[in-house]
């Protein structure tokens, strides 16, 4: 059974205050055409977990820009005046989270973990709240896995199947948020037949990926 | 030289050919122009080997460094996701992270992300600093209104604990001990008596110290 689908259909799935996780950082690696459609469509009241909310118009930013987002988890905020604004004015509620663990949370969520601990934020705001565990002499922070009901997905190139490979720094959360969602859902500048990406060269195996949409490129 | 160069050109010196070092924005950022060849690059959004500053067509999106600053790859260079970028610093694979400081205390202890009551995130500060085998801060020795950045308790919420190795200023630099700040440089034309005038902690005065170049 092919996963590809339309760009509209698969965002059809997503319904108002939807959980979703999406990757990319500073909008390099973002699926803009599932966001453009996230926009197109009006969906309402999602929860974005990002390492960011990019720049106004740029990727993540545009959803924010159309003010679909109530609750943003990222790791900064700081380049996004307009998140800013919204978090000042309540519309908006925002957690921070240290980058890593961030990424550690979507991992051991992603990877059937009951938590994972790190020295990241000890002594800091970020211990707030959390358990703490001495291991060999040093504190850790207990943190916990962060899971979502959709995942947006950016690759370079998909097979028809759905396995997945990357373009250098584009690669950043993506195959992390696809292995920690219910459902994925994965953008890919190219789709290829089955066969042609190498498995060694495979960084999200298909058995992850639910639908598959085409990128829709600049040039036509 | 300018003081932000001078600062970068210092810090860089703790580098060494073989190291992977990551850069922090602003004057951390400049560390680059002055590194010894064989010094590699790490950018927390999952690369190692970044490159000088790209255009025009060299611009390629997907090399995109932490700060959203397109570059070119230096040969040898490696892709990765961010679980594994941060494994990388948390496991002590960087030689050395250069951030900047808004204020580092006695103890090491660092604040760099935000002032009071600041919201808008640490980004992979509080990561970098925990497992990074050198924890460079590259500032200003005070703040715009004169006053310490170097000082007995930071006031300022933390990026992480007893975490910094080396402070690298326009006009010293110091290094966190057990024992306390040992002043080991200062800048050409300046005394030890007018650096300990600018911070808040007793210096202890390295007794080789010596002269930073202007």
């Amino acid at each position: 059974m092919s996963k590809s689908t339309t760009i509209q259909e698969a965002v059809d799935r997503i319904p108002d205050g939807a959980v979703l996780m999406i990757g990319g950082f500073m909008g390099c690696g973002s699926p803009n055409s599932l966001i453009d459609e996230l926009v197109r469509q009006d969906k309402k009241d999602l929860t974005v977990i990002a390492n960011d909310t990019a720049r106004p118009g740029v990727g993540i930013g545009k959803l924010i820009s159309a003010k679909l987002v109530k609750k943003v988890i990222a790791s900064h905020i700081g380049t996004n005046p307009e998140t800013q604004a919204q978090m000042i004015a309540g519309s908006l509620e925002v957690d921070l989270v240290p980058q890593g663990t961030l990424a550690e949370r979507v991992r051991a969520a992603g990877f059937g973990l009951g938590a994972v601990v790190t020295p990241t934020g000890v002594g800091t705001v970020v211990e707030d709240g959390k358990r703490t565990i001495d291991i060999g002499g040093r504190t850790f922070l207990v943190e916990l896995p962060i899971s979502a009901d959709f995942a947006l997905v950016n690759a370079k190139r998909a097979d028809y199947r759905g396995n997945l490979s990357y373009a250098f720094t584009a690669r950043n959360f993506n195959p992390l948020i696809a292995m920690a969602a219910a459902v994925v859902i994965a953008e890919a500048e190219d789709i290829v037949p089955v066969g042609s990406i190498e498995p060694d060269s495979v960084i999200t195996p298909h058995v992850v990926v639910d639908y598959l949409v085409a990128k829709e490129k600049d040039n036509g | 030289m300018d003081i932000r160069n001078r600062i970068a050109k210092r810090a860089a010196e703790y580098f060494k050919a073989g190291d992977v070092v990551n850069l922090g924005v602003g004057i951390p950022g400049m560390c680059s122009d002055y590194a010894v060849p064989g010094v590699m690059f790490h950018t927390e959004n999952g690369f190692i080997g970044v490159g000088p500053a790209a255009t025009g067509l060299q611009k390629v999106e997907s090399f995109s460094n932490a700060s959203s600053t397109e570059f070119v790859p230096v040969s040898g260079s490696c892709a990765f996701d961010s679980a594994e970028s941060f494994a990388i610093v948390r496991s002590g694979r960087l030689a050395a992270t250069v951030l900047g400081g808004l204020q580092v205390a006695e103890n090491g202890d660092l604040a760099n992300w935000t002032r009071p009551g600041g919201k808008f995130g640490m980004g992979g500060a509080m990561d970098l600093v925990n497992g990074t085998r050198n924890v460079i801060v590259a500032m200003e020795l005070c703040a715009k209104n004169g006053s310490p950045k170097i000082v007995k308790e930071c006031s300022y919420p933390l990026t992480g604990k007893h975490c910094v190795n080396h402070i690298v200023t326009e006009q010293c630099v110091i290094d966190v001990t057990p024992q306390g700040l040992v002043l080991l440089e200062v800048l050409e034309g300046l005394s030890p008596a007018e650096i300990q005038r600018q911070v808040e902690p007793l210096l202890i005065v390295s007794n080789s110290i010596k002269t930073m170049e202007r």
